[in-house]
């Protein structure tokens, strides 16, 4: 809401020199924010000058300058003429202009401009003389401004200019307005009414509501009023979407009058577009007081108004001339029998009966519209505008006839009408429910002792009945407050109009609590260890596209089965929410790169879709209300999965190239060996088998289970078809792991056993098998055959080659067994590795190389 | 007439003569200083140690000798080996410490040369925030409570009294979970984790949640699609909106330091009642600054959104509303990043450029 500081004085007693600024400050402590403080960009001083002297010198470069000396008065500190060089001509000796002294500023499209006094042109010019564009009050800038032409027909104003005046108040250049933000709950301050009683809380100004005095002067409905019905066939939630409508008659108004010059500047101030006198003097009310009205053309209304909901495949054509189709939830003004729709209430008008070139007699409507009614035609036409703005967040029903007058008054002073006697007052308001408030309540909330008679003080203050005794009050909020429902709506009054600086500081002492859960910790324990082991933390939006399923290998149709979609995506290119870490890890891989990196390693952690059946609905439930357990769980229900996935990724060298030697790329083993390191953290034991699954290269996947068959996740190369598709280098290697089974699966404190002091013993066994068997399951092999004594189990070398022929493999291996309570012998070791042999043959068809 | 006793008689043996002793010895430790390295070192020592030298031969006769004669001659070798034996040693001594020095300097190496055969990660700086958020509340004995972010819409918005028809619950900041009825969001808010917790948990309660939030915006300088909140939530008996001050305040001060000015404004939430947002002192100017791009001119950030707990919240979660009151508020942890590091643009916050994580350390 933009209030112009004039418009506010007229209702608030400012103190003299009050500010945009302070006014801003002030009613931030109300709940008032402020936006932003609109000034003309122009700083004195800025004073009337008489022409005294010109003087037209060409210029090498062509032009021609005037030379000019002029009477600024005193406003120069000297009384000694002022030179000034310009560059317009459009001006004589004795004219009257406006000039900035050196000091004095204008804003040009590259900023602020400070005038100083400069050589140009062989002469020293101490100031310029302006023209309407370069003030902003205008689009002119063939020559400069002159007063006696500026103000043609203001021959009052003419009278009393002299050099030296200040120009910024005789242009109204140094008006400002205040911008602040509104809060939903607060309808009224869309109005300069409503700031200008937040103002006077803020600051204990005297507050004169211009209401009171349009009210005495209002003449009471009559039965000469238009003829207004109010219907109502499917009220929204009990409510009926018209309560009041008023109207007035305004004759013989001179549709082209022009709008006064200080309407018009106020509701440019106030960010609106002057248009014509009709439609400026709603406007002008609507800003004033709140009340958003609409003008009809008397001669073209047909019958009586009558207020209905539309009925079912009913259309009309609003003002923007779209033909919209109307629901039975739309309220419409309609005339001709109730078959013919004017607008759809509160929302947007109908081309019918507008104001036109030929309109003399118009018809004021200043109506109460139920706020949801108006809110879902707004939302579902998608025509927010000024005045359903005002309806949804509640206008004062009880505004309506002072807000016609001022309209029926001003459309008779400046468009020369005279004002019906009929007067239409159709409806009943509700008149606001008291709350009973326990006075004790606002300081049991906040924490701030109020005694009682601040409480009331302060309700009183702000327009509410008290009826107060025995420790509770009753509280009749004012009609403008139809957000005053409960008794903490009273509390939070309370503390705002006494201010929210004079509450405590209070740290709380909640029941003993238990630190960071397993889980928890797990999650900083891995990403400090993936961090710890080089690769960098990084986050994305988790929107995708089928395009990145297809490209990461998945089948889009299974994909789209575990997600779900947006139905309002930011780009229709990512509807999706991801079902992996990596299908959204490779977009900052990208990005990276394409910012010249080479050797990156990166990981991120984050939720996704993990939708196992299909996608249900879950209820919604009104506000307000326990929606018991068994809906509860069905709401919980209807929340799909969503597990925490790692993700990590790896490309170029995972040991860099420098000083020390050469680098060594990253491969499967660099992975591999991430996962594994995340297992040990956890003391997980996991299986690793070789896997087929997209995005990874079929023959460099690995699947990591743990003991009880749970999928931890999947490490490996990604497919030559991904870097392709994604445009990645190759042998870019990558992994995925599921958190949350890492979580549930660890956290069992370890049982310590008695350290061996007893001397290692190490034995040596090269094994062949089929190069098709995965050393894990050789390994495996080797240590169930060897048993419990086995302390460690390395496979130091691989050998291919002519002495044990194609398509086999030589796996060298070095057990180290010892006991717990003696030193084995030399035929004990033989025996444990032999049998160790033995389970590898069996298993795997390892035959032992002699 | 038989001739001379051997055993008994003294015999003038020239090697025993005291002067040759003398010379003997004059001219190993002569050779022993002289030795230079420790092979020369090791060759004065079989001149003059070994079995062959001149003290050894000496020692030797000493056996021919008449018992009477044995001892003096005896001492005299003795000392004379005495002094070779501690030369020897002083010498070797000084001369293994020579080479030892002179090997570790000819093993140094540039120990300024480059590291960074495998550089150091970093975990990202907004998770750093959030552990050190999640840190202190722990401190003050609350608990880290969590939710899902495609989230319920009665968790989104009824439950925290966003009714259907209100200005508050607008399309175009939520996104909705295709089709359109599903009954599910993108959660706008941490807020939703309050129900849950009211729900789950009971009371009294003191829980914060630490999370992702959605809102329709696109990506600029300062918005972003996903960005992050602490949500907090304190219900008991007798907790006021002193309460929630002194919680903030906690939180502004170990974020951004003692230096710190907060502001608790009105404003409105439907989820709570009195409202309010707190703003920070603008972090760029300070408030001096009418021009400032940061605050826009006012002087101030707004930080976010609380308030005492609505009593429809407490009722939709099933909470006895009239014994227990509660307050909540949800903070933006990318803007405090902003005020504790000065990222002026939010992009490098979620573009994952690794020279953005890089210029954090791994505590913040």
């Amino acid at each position: 809401m933009r209030v112009p500081v004039d418009w506010l004085r007229e209702y608030a007693a400012l103190p003299p020199g009050t500010t945009g600024a302070d006014i801003a400050a002030d009613l931030v402590t109300v709940g008032l924010e402020e936006e932003g403080l609109h000034t003309s960009g122009v700083t004195g001083p800025l004073v009337v000058g008489r022409v005294l002297t010109k003087q037209s010198e060409p210029q090498k470069n062509g032009k021609t300058i005037e030379w000019c000396s002029l009477d600024v008065g005193a406003a120069n500190g000297t009384g000694e003429p002022q030179w000034v060089v310009c560059g317009a001509h459009n001006f004589e000796v004795g004219d009257l202009v406006v000039v900035i002294l050196p000091g004095g500023s204008v804003t040009t499209p590259q900023g602020p401009m400070v005038v100083t006094a400069r050589t140009t042109y062989g002469h020293v010019s101490a100031g310029m003389i302006t023209s309407e564009r370069e003030l902003g009050i205008g689009d002119d800038h063939s020559g400069i401004l002159v007063l006696t032409r500026y103000f043609a027909d203001r021959p009052d104003v003419i009278a009393t200019l002299a050099p030296g005046q200040d120009a910024l108040s005789l242009l109204g250049l140094d008006r400002e307005t205040v911008e602040v933000n509104v809060t939903p709950d607060r309808g009224y301050c869309f109005s300069v009414r409503g700031i200008a009683r937040e103002y006077s809380h803020a600051t204990g100004v005297v507050f004169t509501d211009p209401v009171l005095a349009l009210d005495r002067s209002a003449p009471p409905p009559n039965p000469q009023g238009y003829a207004v019905h109010l219907t109502d066939d499917a009220p929204i939630r009990g409510r009926v979407g018209c309560d009041r409508y008023v109207a007035r008659i305004v004759r013989g108004v001179d549709v082209h009058a022009p709008t006064p010059a200080w309407m018009a500047a106020r509701l440019k101030d106030a960010g609106m577009r002057p248009i014509s006198l009709p439609v400026d003097v709603t406007n002008y009310v609507m800003l004033g007081l709140g009340q958003p009205l609409h003008a009809f053309d008397l001669a073209l209304l047909d019958g009586p108004i009558v207020v209905r909901r539309a009925r079912p495949g009913e259309r009309m054509t609003t003002l923007d001339d779209v033909e919209r189709a109307l629901e039975p939830t739309d309220l419409l003004i309609t005339d001709r029998g109730a078959d013919r729709a004017l607008a759809i209430a509160g929302v947007m008008g109908g081309a019918d009966t507008e104001i036109g070139d030929s309109t003399t007699d118009v018809l004021i409507e200043a109506a109460h519209f139920d706020p949801v009614s108006i809110a879902r035609s707004a939302r579902r036409h998608k025509l927010p505008s000024e005045a359903s703005r005002r309806f949804e967040r509640g206008v004062d029903p009880l505004l309506a006839p002072a807000a016609a007058q001022l309209a029926v008054d001003l459309l008779v002073e400046f468009g020369g009408g005279s004002a019906d006697p009929g007067v239409t007052d159709a409806g009943a308001v509700t008149p606001p429910q008291p709350i009973d408030l326990d006075l004790d309540l606002p300081s049991r909330l906040v924490g701030v002792d109020y005694s009682h008679a601040r409480v009331v003080e302060i309700l009183e203050q702000i327009g509410c009945q008290v009826a107060a005794g025995n420790g509770h009050a009753r509280v009749t909020p004012p009609s403008w407050r139809p957000d005053l429902r409960t008794q903490p709506d009273l509390a939070e009054e309370v503390a705002r109009i006494d201010g929210y600086t004079a509450i405590p500081s209070v740290v709380p002492t909640p029941p003993v609590g238990s630190g960071l859960t397993h889980g928890q910790q797990v999650r900083r324990l891995i990403a400090n260890l993936l961090a710890a082991q080089g690769y960098c933390e990084v986050w994305n939006v988790p929107f995708v596209g089928d395009a990145r399923h297809t490209a990461l290998g998945y089948a889009a149709a299974d994909a789209r089965a575990r997600t779900v979609a947006l139905a309002n995506p930011l780009s229709d290119e990512a509807p999706l929410l991801r079902i992996s870490i990596l299908s959204t890890l490779v977009d900052s891989l990208r990005r990276n790169l394409s910012r010249g990196a080479k050797d990156i390693a990166l990981f991120e952690t984050g939720l996704v879709l993990a939708l196992d059946g299909p996608q249900v609905s879950a209820p919604t439930v009104d506000v307000g209300h326990y929606p018991g357990a068994q809906t509860l769980a069905t709401i919980r229900a209807a929340v799909p999965p969503q597990p925490r996935h790692l993700g990590f990724v790896l490309t170029g060298d995972r040991d860099r190239a420098g000083a020390w030697g050469p680098g060594r790329p990253a491969d499967v083993t660099d992975v591999l060996e991430t996962a594994t390191a995340v297992l040990d953290a956890l003391r997980l034991t996991a299986t690793v088998t070789p896997d087929d699954a997209m995005p990874f290269h079929p023959g460099r996947c690995a699947r990591i289970d743990l003991a009880d068959g749970s999928l931890v996740g999947h490490v490996g190369e990604l497919h030559p078809k991904v870097f392709a598709a994604l445009d990645l280098p190759p042998r870019t290697v990558a992994g995925e792991l599921d958190v949350d089974v890492l979580i549930a699966h660890s956290g069992i404190p370890a049982e310590a056993v008695t350290l061996s002091t007893y001397p290692l013993a190490t034995s040596d066994v090269a094994l062949v098998v089929d190069e098709q068997v995965p050393a894990a399951a050789v390994s495996a092999a080797l240590r169930s055959g060897a048993g419990g004594l086995l302390e460690g189990l390395n496979l130091f070398d691989i050998y291919r080659g002519d002495q044990i022929g194609p398509g086999r493999k030589s796996l060298a291996y070095r057990l180290s067994v010892r006991a717990t309570d003696r030193t084995l012998t030399t035929e004990e070791v033989s025996g444990i590795r032999d049998a160790a042999v033995a389970a590898a043959q069996s298993a795997v068809g390892a035959v032992q190389r002699v | 007439m038989s001739g001379p006793n051997t055993n008994y008689d003294p015999v003038e043996v020239a090697a025993l003569d005291p002067a040759a002793i003398e010379a003997a010895t004059t001219s190993a430790l002569s050779a022993i200083a002289a030795a230079a390295t420790l092979a020369e070192l090791k060759a004065a020592r079989v001149a003059h140690q070994g079995d062959r030298s001149p003290l050894a031969q000496a020692n030797r006769e000493i056996g021919a000798l008449p018992p009477s004669a044995k001892a003096a001659a005896g001492k005299l070798v003795g000392q004379a080996k005495g002094r070779v034996a501690a030369a020897l040693t002083e010498r070797q001594g000084q001369l293994e410490e020579e080479r030892d020095a002179r090997i570790l300097v000819e093993e140094a190496v540039d120990v300024t040369l480059p590291t960074g055969r495998r550089p150091l990660g970093r975990r990202h700086p907004l998770e750093l925030m959030s552990e050190r958020i999640a840190d202190l509340f722990v401190g003050m004995g609350w608990e880290i409570a969590e939710g899902p972010e495609v989230e319920a819409e009665w968790f989104n918005f009824d439950a925290l009294n966003f009714d259907a028809d209100h200005p508050a619950r607008q399309m175009q900041d939520t996104f909705y979970v295709d089709p359109p009825d599903s009954g599910l969001v993108l959660r706008t808010h941490t807020s939703p984790v309050q129900a849950r917790a009211l729900l789950e948990r009971g009371v009294p309660l003191a829980i914060a949640c630490i999370g992702r939030v959605f809102r329709t915006d696109e990506l600029d300088a300062t918005h972003m699609p996903a960005f992050h909140q602490v949500e907090g939530l304190c219900v008991d008996e007798g907790i006021t909106m002193a309460h929630l001050k002194g919680t903030l305040d906690t939180l502004a001060t170990h974020l951004f330091g003692d230096g710190i000015t907060t502001r608790l404004r009105p404003s409105y939430f439907p989820f709570t009642e009195p409202s309010a947002e707190m703003d920070l002192r603008c972090f760029a100017c300070r408030g001096s600054d009418p021009g400032c791009r940061a605050c826009k001119g006012t002087g101030w950030i707004e930080w976010g959104g609380c308030g005492m707990v609505n009593r429809n919240v407490l009722t939709a979660c099933g909470i006895d509303a009239d014994r227990y009151t509660g307050f909540a508020f949800g903070m933006g942890i990318d803007r405090a990043l902003q005020f504790r590091t000065g990222v002026s643009d939010m992009r490098d916050m979620i573009e994952g450029d690794v020279r953005f994580d890089a210029q954090f350390g791994m505590e913040i």
